[in-house]
């Protein structure tokens, strides 16, 4: 299907009309005094009905991390939002947080009420202290907000140091404690043992936001988005050879070609989906792949690639920037990473025979079951989804 | 009761039905039903990583492969530890850390006792699949003590942990991240420039070659071969009860007098003991200790109490760095080691006859630190350097082999005499509350005239493994020079590993120290777990060294210091008093207040 520019405009700007729930203004003020007299069973019912998985790609219910801390006995419990956002080719949650961190607090807020916890915290992105100041203003405005309606609630802002390993929750744990940003092991869960040892929801920024609309909407419209597996919109980061760039919230369950003859240029040959982190569709699996938790789930970041693009290039980039991003701590990430980078180098370069390929690919599936955190066992997402639709372009 | 009961786990292990305690380790439960799952970054010592992989297990229904060491079992879990999937991942890990790691094992230190050779060699990992990516680092040898090569890191971060964790010290830090990452120093400084104490855990507790001693062997043969030098040898106390390790005894078998004998077949002229010294350091320090409770309880004086003992090199260097507006409260008395060393260069090279300049004192010692405490400045009481080479136990085990000695069939032999006859009591510095023993068995005599009254002189509430050790002794019945200590309760305290000396030390520096007398050995368990001791060192090997020492000091013929005939000997002949002139020339020190970074 082909279609102007402004075409293509006119239809994603109707269909964000249509969503609109993450850009939606609202009065945060009045929905905090009408969410404190709901039953704390109601909300988790309500963000239950609605199926929302979180929304920074690992797509784990919102409602079951909740309800984990929530039946926590602890004496101090925590909330973090985590607003790390450092997948590359996602930008969503800046915008988010310059036009909305009102409903981003507010969503803690509820999950602070739900499970019981006095402190929040917002772990902000190095890159985004320019953020600091507004969201200090803001963040004083709404502790005050917090107190004049008599709610033991306190948010707080830390601010990351650039690392993308911290974006990993219990990472950024580590490295809210004041120590280097490495995984921890699992279990214990952040829900059991997280922030200083005590029960601890860390959720997405867009996550959060959609929390304050579901319970706003008393369970209504979000749910009426999306798929079975994926109800709900999402919001995406669109970028690369891409007609139309930029933020955009959209519902889950549309294919990659739906999307593409919406946003790409008429030429896309790939489009990377999640990131450094997520998978490459090829042209051949447009049709029948679903963005959504049922085909190819991401965080937002949707890079389109058009046929002027070495695909070598592309996955030479995402490995050299896995290899500098990987924390160190454990083998298969450290080091798997550094063997993927000079391995397609070597095959590249004729010094390893084509089958090597074929090495390197049994060992970024070692990498997926080996690492000891998501970092390094979503390092085959790419490596594999790229050298198995592209293997010429790699080799040659 | 019912709380006390521990809730106990169902799971399968390979097919095998188990039930464990809750919080049990897959690793440990694989270990009961004796399921060998290799290990690299796990040590019992220290606190759980889980950042090797290579422990990885099944456990159906999982997603990813699970770190055996890390993860507990829970209800119903099935684990397979050699599935496929877990073959294959364990052998990628393996391959990886060769690929990162200097493949020099034929000229490595560690050459037949690593970790990861041993493990490449099960898994029989001849050719490697990947790309060599190891980088030729510059070795740090600018400790004297501890020798630092990058290029055989594994970064498992055992020696991290070792350091902060057991020790307190933090010396060695993870850096960098991804690719870059390593284990350096602040600031990425020489060893020898940051806080290090030479204390050698981060050694004994590395599985590769990436940090070993500093190695004297070749210099002690130049000596031994050299006809114009007389070649001394001293033994620590701890090492009679390990040497045996390093040529393939179980741990916890004493060999001192075959020891002996092997030390005179390598060539070493005069075989003495730092047994002796030891005994020598109860009688300064004890009577130290004296003065300062006269002073302080009789005399009113300000004086520094409580007294710390000042043996361990480690432990030395420790405070000087952390706690150095407290270095009077150290005693002044040099460690066994460098009491030896200038007795030897005065008082024994006149009696056989030697110039001292032809003299070579050489230490066998169970620790790293020692190397770096014989280069000392302070250390040249005899006008030379009075102590010129220390190897460790494990040097020494290398001598042993190289010189094709086969040490189980060797003949027993004795010390050399003067400088070579030893009591119980200068045995059981060994163990951590050794020390400490020793010192109450002979200042509860000098005070009261009688023997402390503990079964056959044993003091058991010393002893042990427990990280922080206190004792009270009530001082009845004293003889008249020490009327003022009657009624008086000395309190005493032993610590072992810096991290619990630094709480000791807190608490001193918060005025909350109740104590007279504090020992502090350095290293876990004392020198029986010293940083030139064999590896593996591990509680349970700890325990097995302790025990043999304190067997060795019941089957002795004296038990306390002051009764061995060649410490009333060298008093009478050379020293005539204890904190006397000659004393304080030759067996007391100084220390030196040092940066805390």
């Amino acid at each position: 299907m082909v279609m102007t520019r402004e075409e293509k405009l006119a239809r994603i700007n109707a269909h964000q009309e249509r969503v609109n729930l993450i850009f939606e203004k609202i009065d945060s003020l009045g929905l905090l005094e009408k969410v404190m007299k709901l039953e704390n069973s109601k909300i988790l019912e309500y963000i239950k009905e609605s199926g929302l998985k979180g929304r920074g790609g690992a797509g784990f219910p919102t409602y079951l991390k909740w309800k984990l801390a929530a039946d926590q006995k602890s004496d101090m419990k925590y909330v973090i939002c985590n607003a790390d956002e450092g997948e590359p080719g996602t930008f969503k949650d800046r915008k988010i947080l310059e036009e909305q961190a009102d409903k981003v607090f507010t969503g803690m807020a509820i999950c602070a009420k739900v499970i019981g916890a006095p402190e929040g915290y917002v772990y902000l992105r190095g890159e985004y202290n320019y953020l600091a100041p507004l969201l200090t203003t803001k963040m004083n405005a709404f502790n005050e907000e917090m107190n004049q309606l008599g709610l033991n609630f306190t948010l707080k802002l830390r601010s990351g140091s650039g690392a993308y390993i911290c974006g990993e929750e219990t990472a950024l744990i580590e490295s809210m404690e004041g120590y280097r940003g490495e995984a921890r092991n699992k279990p214990p869960y952040p829900v059991e043992k997280g922030y200083l040892g005590k029960p601890t929801v860390i959720n997405n920024v867009e996550t959060l936001v959609y929390c304050t609309m579901i319970v706003l909407n008393e369970g209504g419209k979000f749910k009426t988005f999306g798929t079975e597996i994926s109800t709900g919109s999402k919001v995406f980061s669109v970028s690369g050879d891409a007609d139309v760039e930029g933020i955009y919230e959209l519902e889950l369950g549309m294919t990659i070609q739906e999307f593409v003859d919406l946003f790409g240029d008429g030429d896309t040959k790939a489009v990377q989906v999640g990131g450094a982190s997520g998978f490459c569709v090829p042209r051949k699996k447009f049709k029948e792949t679903i963005i959504g938790f049922e085909g190819v789930p991401t965080g937002g970041s949707m890079m389109l690639f058009n046929s002027t693009r070495s695909m070598y290039h592309i996955l030479m980039n995402y490995m050299e920037f896995m290899q500098e991003e990987s924390c160190g701590q454990c083998t298969p990430c450290r080091v798997g990473c550094q063997q993927l980078v000079k391995g397609i180098q070597a095959i590249k370069h004729k010094k390893r025979s084509a089958t090597y390929l074929d090495e390197l690919v049994k060992l970024a599936k070692s990498m997926r079951v080996a690492s000891k955190c998501g970092l390094g066992q979503s390092v085959a997402n790419p490596f594999i989804s790229i050298v198995e639709n592209f293997r010429e372009e790699i080799i040659y | 009761m019912s709380e006390n009961i521990q809730k106990m786990i169902s799971v399968t292990i390979d097919g095998t039905p188990v039930s464990l305690p809750e919080n049990t380790t897959i690793l440990d439960a694989a270990k009961l039903l004796g399921v060998h799952i290799p290990t690299l970054c796990h040590h019992e010592d220290l606190c759980v990583a889980g950042n090797c992989r290579v422990c990885m297990v099944e456990v159906k229904g999982s997603r990813t492969l699970q770190a055996s060491c890390a993860t507990p079992v829970a209800e119903g879990m099935e684990i397979y530890t050699n599935s496929r999937l877990v073959r294959t991942a364990r052998k990628h890990v393996i391959e990886l850390l060769l690929s990162e790691h200097r493949g020099d094992c034929l000229r490595c230190y560690r050459n037949g006792n690593c970790e990861l050779q041993a493990l490449a060699n099960e898994y029989r990992i001849d050719q490697g699949v990947f790309i060599d990516l190891h980088k030729e680092d510059q070795v740090d040898i600018s400790s004297p003590a501890i020798q630092k090569d990058d290029s055989k890191c594994i970064r498992c971060q055992r020696c991290v942990r070792a350091c902060t964790e057991l020790q307190s010290v933090s010396a060695l830090c993870v850096a960098h991240k991804g690719a870059d990452m390593r284990i350096t120093t602040f600031w990425d400084k020489a060893l020898s420039y940051v806080v290090c104490t030479n204390c050698g855990q981060c050694v004994t507790h590395c599985p590769t070659g990436a940090l070993t001693e500093r190695n004297y062997v070749e210099d002690v043969w130049d000596a031994i071969y050299d006809p114009t030098k007389h070649v001394v040898v001293q033994t620590a106390p701890a090492i009679r009860v390990s040497i045996g390790e390093e040529v393939g005894l179980e741990p916890g078998q004493r060999v001192t007098k075959k020891l002996v004998t092997a030390l005179r077949r390598l060539g070493f002229d005069s075989v003495l003991d730092t047994d002796f010294t030891a005994d020598l350091t109860i009688i300064e320090e004890g009577n130290e200790l004296l003065q300062r409770l006269t002073q302080a309880i009789r005399d009113k004086e300000d004086v520094a109490l409580p007294m710390i003992t000042s043996c361990s090199p480690g432990w030395i260097k420790y405070i000087e760095h952390e706690f150095s507006n407290h270095l009077d409260h150290l005693s002044t008395c040099k460690s066994p080691q460098q009491m030896f060393g200038p007795l030897a260069k005065t008082y024994y090279a006149e009696k056989i006859g030697v110039d001292p300049k032809d003299m070579v004192v050489v230490s066998i010692m169970p620790c790293t630190a020692k190397k770096f405490e014989a280069a000392r400045p302070e250390m040249m009481a005899s006008g030379l350097r009075d102590v010129d080479y220390v190897l460790t136990t494990r040097e020494l085990g290398l001598m042993i082999r190289q010189a094709g000695i086969d040490f189980t069939k060797l003949e027993e032999g004795d010390y050399d005499s003067i400088l070579g006859k030893s009591t119980g009591a200068g045995a059981i510095f060994g163990a951590t509350g050794g020390v400490m023993e020793a010192a109450l068995r002979t200042a509860y005599e000098l005070i009261t005239g009688r023997e402390i009254p503990f079964e056959n002189l044993n003091i058991k509430p010393v002893r042990g493994l427990s990280g922080v050790k206190e004792a009270t002794l009530k001082i009845e019945g004293t003889l008249e020079k020490y009327k003022f200590l009657e009624g008086v309760e000395l309190k005493v305290a032993i610590g072992h590993g810096l991290a619990n000396a630094r709480k000791i030390m807190k608490q001193l520096e918060n005025g909350e120290s109740p104590y007279h007398f504090i020992e502090i050995m350095a290293c876990p368990g004392g020198c029986i777990g010293g940083g030139g001791q064999p590896i593996p060192t591990t509680d349970e090997i700890r325990m097995k060294r302790a025990n043999a020492i304190y067997d060795e000091d019941e089957k002795m013929q004296y038990r306390k210091s002051h009764e061995n005939p060649e410490i009333i000997g060298i008093y009478k002949d050379f020293l005539k008093e204890p904190l006397g002139h000659k004393s304080h020339e030759l067996l007391h020190t100084t220390y030196v207040k040092r940066e805390k970074n």
